[in-house]
């Protein structure tokens, strides 16, 4: 039974044993004392298990009895979080050495928060899901402080466990109030209750303390709070790490728990979710603007996105789900780029990271500047840029939902947020720079961030189709409603 | 049966005094004694229920280890407890009214309680009858076979929790001298002892 239930697990029990076997290296081999080499190794299995995870999954597996669940929609989102894991993980590599940071530890954590992830999207029960959850969220609270000699990222770190301590409190004061009313934590039982009984005012009550428990880990209005701060105050490359993989992770978990287990109360849920991704969208959209440091206003932009992304969501549909499962692909790849160029922004040798500090960079680094224009029209999802697809597949679900006007709050919503992004562009061409930024981006950096631009670029076109990624979220969204 | 029934609001009267006592006690020393009093007291309670187990685990792990080390804690990094209460007067009604407030909505909750009709079947089902079985044998089956994964997960977590507490705060400093047990044990008598042949009357 239990050799069964391992090989079902298998991409998490590799992961783990991975982990532990590339911190024992690290300890006792004293010869790569940068660590390099288990960054690389580490990178390499996130790598591997992300492309065999991409051969999709048919059918649904339940393992370990029931509390873990193993279908295509797990499939699709583990190999957006392994990819997305991996590439963060490759960048993070020039910024850790440069400012000696380079630890073996700091693959290892980004390891065991992968797991937690792998745990959060495969669970088929609350305490499950609870365990995933908190173990990708102690390894990200420690990331976050990682560069313990700065006050600001010692500060983000505390301030992350403080409020992520507080969410995960609402989770589980959620899960407990679901169990007491449906008398089980598993997600399979809680839909047969629903389904038989409907849903009592106490279950109700439950489910919205852990909706506000999720919310938080994706970082959604209002439970927004700390992303700013995290994000600034955070070395580079770890705010790299939470603007991919954890939303993918997140969002994808969100779609899990209330579609397994609440997927015959979808009216009860939807209100929530409307509210909560129309907030994001416009304080995504409005908080932006004021910002003068890139990597808190990509801190704003995520929460933007994450309320796009929660539209589909809110829709409650096969469709919704797809959407929602194709928009955290696109925006994990959006990122990427984005961050491939932020992790190396330097001026005289210090982190820059002011949006002033872009000034000029067309004339000085003309190719740098394109691909990073496509990226940000992507993210602000200009048509014919692949951004523009993901809001629209979103939007087309939630019209077909019923929610019209949530779809045209998101595109007025996504009209005032283009204002920021173009700003970022005009900065880059029209502005004249004071101090020349000090940026060269090593061969990794530069393939992700051409990479990532031609793929915003140029995917949507008939040939390419969007590499299949359309019809692969459509599966796996048809085995979570199947 | 009245016996047990005194035994049972002894026990629980003590537990909620105690618990009481831990938060309003002015000295942390005597916090922590009101709070090894209540554990003793839940013990008391598990007793009553039957899980002589965890009467016994909450005994012996947090009487006998945890608050031990809460005690050294307090003891030893002499925290000023006024310090953190102050301020407390001024939190206290913003706090109060806002716990009312959800208090006053949970009871709403509690109002139109309604057990779904499928909910106490689900509870019974997990674990065996506690009558059946051996209260450490019912709890190892939960923990090793039907939660195995929760419990593999939860070592995982632990894991993190100590990687991550070593990368915080360790710090490799050069130039101090450690003890080497190995450089100890293989040092012998003749690279640390010398005879000298000292001649009388000359000194070395």
């Amino acid at each position: 039974m239990t050799t069964v239930d391992l090989t079902i697990a298998f991409p998490e029990v590799v992961l783990a044993l991975g982990a532990m076997a590339l911190l024992m290296f690290g300890v006792f081999d004293k010869r790569n004392a940068d660590g390099s080499l288990i960054l690389y190794l580490s990178a390499a299995l996130l790598a591997f298990l992300g492309v065999s995870e991409m051969a999709g999954h048919a059918g649904v597996k339940t393992a370990f009895n029931g509390l873990f669940v193993v279908d295509g929609f797990a499939s699709f989102a583990k190999s957006v979080i392994l990819l997305g894991a991996s590439a963060s993980l490759l960048l993070a590599r020039e910024y850790l050495m440069r400012h000696k940071m380079m630890q073996y530890e700091y693959p290892v954590l980004i390891l065991l928060a992968t797991l937690g992830m792998l745990i959060m999207v495969s669970a088929g029960d609350l305490m499950t899901l609870y365990m995933g959850v908190e173990l990708q969220s102690l390894a990200l609270y420690v990331i976050a402080a990682f560069r313990r000699d700065s006050a600001r990222s010692t500060e983000a770190g505390l301030k992350y466990f403080v409020l992520g301590a507080i969410s995960s409190g609402l989770l589980l004061y959620g899960a407990s109030l679901v169990y007491g009313y449906t008398g089980t934590t598993r997600l399979s039982g809680i839909a047969a209750v629903v389904y038989a009984d409907g849903v009592s005012i106490g279950l109700t009550f439950g489910l919205v303390f852990l909706c506000a428990g999720l919310a938080f880990k994706i970082s959604a209005a209002p439970f927004h709070m700390w992303t700013p701060d995290v994000y600034e105050g955070s070395p580079t490359p770890v705010t790299a790490f939470f603007a991919t993989a954890p939303k993918a992770a997140a969002g994808a978990l969100f779609a899990r728990a209330l579609f397994d287990g609440f997927g015959d109360a979808v009216e009860t849920w939807r209100q929530i979710l409307v509210f909560v991704s129309i907030a994001s969208m416009f304080l995504g959209a409005v908080a932006a603007i004021g910002q003068t440091n890139i990597k808190r206003l990509l801190a704003y932009s995520s929460i933007g996105h994450m309320g796009f992304a929660l539209v589909g969501l809110a829709a409650g549909s096969k469709e919704g789900a797809q959407a929602l499962l194709i928009y955290l692909a696109i925006y994990v790849v959006m990122n990427v780029g984005v961050f491939a160029f932020v992790i190396c922004m330097e001026k005289s040798g210090r982190p820059a990271t002011r949006i002033a500090d872009l000034a000029g960079l067309s004339s000085t680094h003309p190719n740098m500047a394109v691909c990073l224009a496509a990226l940000f029209l992507s993210l602000a999802g200009i048509p014919p840029l692949v951004g523009f697809f993901g809001k629209y597949f979103v939007f087309v679900a939630a019209v077909e939902a019923g929610l019209i006007w949530l779809a045209v709050a998101g595109a007025v919503a996504s009209v005032i947020g283009a204002f920021y992004y173009l700003r970022l562009v005009k900065v880059m061409y029209f502005d004249e720079a004071t101090e020349e930024l000090d940026i060269s981006l090593p061969l990794t950096h530069r393939l992700a961030l051409g990479g990532a631009a031609l793929v915003m670029a140029f995917s949507w076109l008939p040939f390419i189709n969007g590499f299949g990624i359309v019809e692969a979220a459509e599966a796996a969204a048809a085995s979570l409603l199947g | 049966m009245a016996l047990t029934a005194i035994a049972f609001y002894v026990f629980a009267g003590v537990a909620v005094a105690s618990g009481l006592m831990v938060v309003t006690a002015r000295n942390p020393v005597h916090s922590v004694l009101w709070l090894i009093l209540a554990f003793f007291s839940s013990a008391g309670l598990f007793v009553l229920l039957g899980a002589e187990f965890v009467a016994m685990l909450l005994i012996i792990v947090y009487v006998g280890a945890v608050m031990v080390l809460f005690l050294f804690v307090v003891m030893m990094l002499d925290v000023d407890f006024a310090e953190l209460k102050q301020g407390m007067a001024d939190y206290l009604p913003m706090g109060a009214l806002i716990g009312l407030i959800l208090l006053a909505e949970l009871s709403m909750v509690v109002g139109v309680w309604v057990f779904a009709g499928a909910a106490p079947e689900a509870r019974t089902a997990v674990a065996p009858a506690p009558e059946d079985v051996h209260n450490t044998a019912a709890l190892g089956r939960l923990i090793y076979e039907e939660y195995f994964l929760l419990f593999q997960l939860a070592g995982m977590v632990l894991f993190v929790a100590m990687v991550g507490a070593i990368v915080l705060t360790m710090r490799h400093r050069v130039n101090i001298k450690r003890q080497d047990v190995l450089t100890q044990m293989y040092r012998d008598r003749a690279d640390s002892v010398e005879l000298k042949d000292v001649k009388p009357g000359q000194g070395i």
